[in-house]
């Protein structure tokens, strides 16, 4: 990595006794999409909004752009872009006047910035007289995205975009990323969604306030400790109470359709699962082995296990 | 400053945009004004009398007559029983009973002392003394009527008196609407202000755009200022109204400087302005923000001297009213307008007020600071 845009050494932060976020070390490069993905609750918006400069670490230190984020807090603001989970628009404005407003208190118009946003506003500008508190979710989403990109930032730094917008508008969402990042841009993207975890350059998993691996998308389920299998059957929440108390059993979760599951070594084919689970009066099981996902990986992790 | 200017733009944008803001601005002023000033009045017109009779005699009823003749006195219950009087008292049909004793006119016929007696409701006190007050000038009427009649008072036995001229000055037919008006739109000036600079921010931090704000190189000073000029040109324009309405409807006297009342008006509306911001720095949601503010208002305003004089009320809290600057400004207002006072003669209460401005919103901006 060349020329580091964002840097974070031991941030830490706690509310009173709890503790949100817990010696966090990042380095994310110039024009990186880089992903910051956990549960909820896990320290995603902390983190975002010191690197915002709209709190304060309570130790640690990180800079953006080589600007400290409690020094030159001013100058952060000048060239980091913003955009919090909730929409925080003015919903009374109209689309166009939230774009002018955001572009004047950045000092700058809407005219001499509107080659930034250009791809994203033709989307909106049949709405542009519509107040923003009515528009649909994904184009609060854009109307967002270009009212934080109107002054040109060098750093986005989005706080789960994509909760509560549609799948469709969530691939277009993550599209228009990609060719932001082709523009020099960095960006820093919490989420909650491990399929969008795949769409980042890195990213870092996070949980609890500890970051608990850092590396590219492909890499992290490369590790997976064992092997994996998909189950499925009839009754499936009796199946995972059952999977779970078996001794052969290692972890089983649920997984989309089907239960994911591994097993401990000593145990090393799942043919026997499935006899005994017969036996127990099952019916339509239906066994295969996968691939490890992202998720999988972050389960595992979260269990403590190194992967 | 071209920021602020355009802060300013957005928000008078907002403002008249929400639809329930323009009915807010015109309404209230012309309602308040046409309901309080009209409602709330201390003058006595019709006390319901009821008259508790055990005589029921000539003079009795002349008294009677006295009453209803007066103005004041409506009788609305005549019995010869105590217990129909107690009665009409607890049903709420008399607010006095008077009680004439059965040897009434024969006590005042043999030329001695006659008594009656008069029960008042005093819940509430200051209306029990009116009607007292009311009954005393009727009853010494009376007496005057009596002596004429019996032909006490002859040129030669009439007393040396002491005779007491007097005029009103400032308002000489004693119009209560006089007096209440400039009061009204002091209330107005300040449910104006304090709401809507409250709210306002409040606002801001429910919906989460002050987040946005923040993280804009925008400095803090441009916000408030941003945020309070609109609220202070509302509040001046809303007296500006009122007074119209004002003296539209009541024909109120201007007599002192109007300029000079505005410029008060805009010195009180920053102690205001100040105290609204105060209020949403240490509040998150606009209900809780609404309840403070409604908490300090209701105090302000009572122990203003809007209704009753402030004068009379003991020590402490005339003392905690070098603090409350409704106060202040119902007196200033008071003076210019209706005695039209000049700028030297409300210097000490301008000047107090100046100093609760600056206070206010120095605390309110430090509170800012810390808290967003």
């Amino acid at each position: 990595m060349e020329d580091i845009s964002i840097q974070i050494c031991g941030i830490g932060k706690s509310w009173g006794k709890v503790r949100a976020l817990h010696d966090i070390r990042l380095e994310i490069g110039k024009g990186e999409l880089f992903g910051l993905i956990g549960p909820d609750g896990a320290g995603k918006t902390t983190l975002i909004r010191i690197l915002a400069s709209l709190l304060l670490p309570g130790s640690g230190t990180a800079s953006v752009e080589g600007y400290d984020v409690v020094k030159d807090y001013r100058k952060i603001r000048d060239i980091t872009a913003y955009m919090p989970g909730r929409f925080s628009l003015y919903q009374d404005l109209t689309v166009a006047e939230n774009l002018s407003f955001f572009a004047t208190i950045f000092g700058t118009t809407l005219k001499e910035n509107y080659h930034l946003i250009r791809d994203i506003y033709v989307q909106l500008e049949a709405f542009s007289n519509r107040p923003a508190g009515k528009l649909s979710g994904g184009m609060k989403q854009k109307l967002a995205l270009c009212c934080a990109l109107i002054h040109q930032p060098q750093v986005l730094l989005l706080d789960e975009p994509t909760t509560g917008v549609d799948a469709i508008s969530r691939a277009e969402f993550w599209e228009m990323l990609r060719r932001l990042k082709t523009q020099g841009i960095t960006i820093l993207v919490s989420t909650a969604y491990m399929d969008e975890a795949a769409l980042c350059d890195r990213i870092a998993l996070i949980q609890e306030g500890s970051i608990l691996k850092t590396d590219i998308p492909s890499a992290i389920p490369g590790d997976y400790p064992r092997r994996l299998y998909a189950i499925s059957a009839k009754q499936m929440y009796r199946l995972l109470k059952d999977l779970q108390q078996m001794p052969a059993v290692f972890t089983a979760y649920l997984s989309g359709q089907h239960i994911h599951f591994s097993l401990n070594p000593d145990f090393p084919e799942p043919g026997l699962i499935a006899m005994l689970l017969e036996k127990s009066g099952h019916e339509g099981i239906q066994i295969r082995e996968v691939v490890p996902g992202i998720e999988d990986s972050f389960i595992a992790l979260m269990k403590g296990e190194s992967v | 400053m071209r920021t602020i200017g355009f802060l300013i733009q957005k928000e008078f944008l907002q403002i008249f945009r929400n639809r329930s803001m323009l009915p807010i601005i015109f309404a209230v002023p012309v309602v308040q004004l046409i309901i309080i000033v009209h409602a709330a009045t201390f003058e006595m017109k019709s006390i319901r009398l009821f008259v508790v009779d055990h005589d029921r005699s000539v003079l009795t009823r002349e008294v009677c007559d006295k009453f209803r003749g007066s103005g004041f006195f409506r009788i609305t219950g005549y019995s010869d029983l105590d217990r129909d009087g107690e009665q009409g008292m607890k049903q709420r049909e008399a607010d006095a009973i008077v009680v004439f004793p059965a040897d009434f006119e024969k006590q005042v016929s043999m030329g001695r002392d006659a008594r009656f007696q008069l029960i008042v409701n005093a819940i509430n006190g200051s209306a029990g003394g009116l009607i007292h007050a009311y009954t005393q000038s009727v009853v010494q009427d009376m007496n005057h009527n009596l002596r004429k009649e019996s032909g006490l008072i002859s040129m030669e036995t009439r007393p040396q008196q002491i005779d007491l001229t007097y005029t009103f000055w400032y308002n000489p037919e004693l119009n209560y609407q006089t007096f209440m008006v400039p009061g009204i739109l002091v209330i107005l000036v300040t449910v104006i202000s304090l709401l809507l600079s409250g709210m306002n921010i409040v606002k801001e931090k429910e919906i989460g755009t002050i987040e946005q704000v923040n993280v804009s190189p925008i400095r803090k000073y441009q916000f408030i200022a941003g945020k309070l000029i609109p609220t202070l040109l509302i509040a001046l324009f809303e007296l500006a109204f009122g007074l119209g309405v004002g003296k539209l409807l009541f024909d109120i006297p201007l007599e002192g400087n109007l300029l000079l009342v505005f410029f008060a008006a805009a010195v009180y509306s920053c102690v205001i302005l100040g105290l609204g911001l105060l209020v949403s720095t240490m509040t998150g949601t606009q209900q809780q923000a609404m309840f403070v503010s409604f908490f300090f208002m209701i105090v302000f305003i009572l122990m203003s001297g809007l209704f009753t004089a402030a004068e009379n009320m003991p020590d402490w809290a005339q003392w905690l009213n070098h603090l409350n600057p409704v106060a202040y400004f119902i007196r200033i207002i008071r003076m210019v307008l209706l005695k039209g006072s000049g700028f030297t003669d409300i210097r000490p209460d301008l000047f107090a007020l100046a100093l609760l401005a600056v206070l206010s919103i120095t605390l309110a901006v430090r509170r800012y600071r810390k808290t967003v």
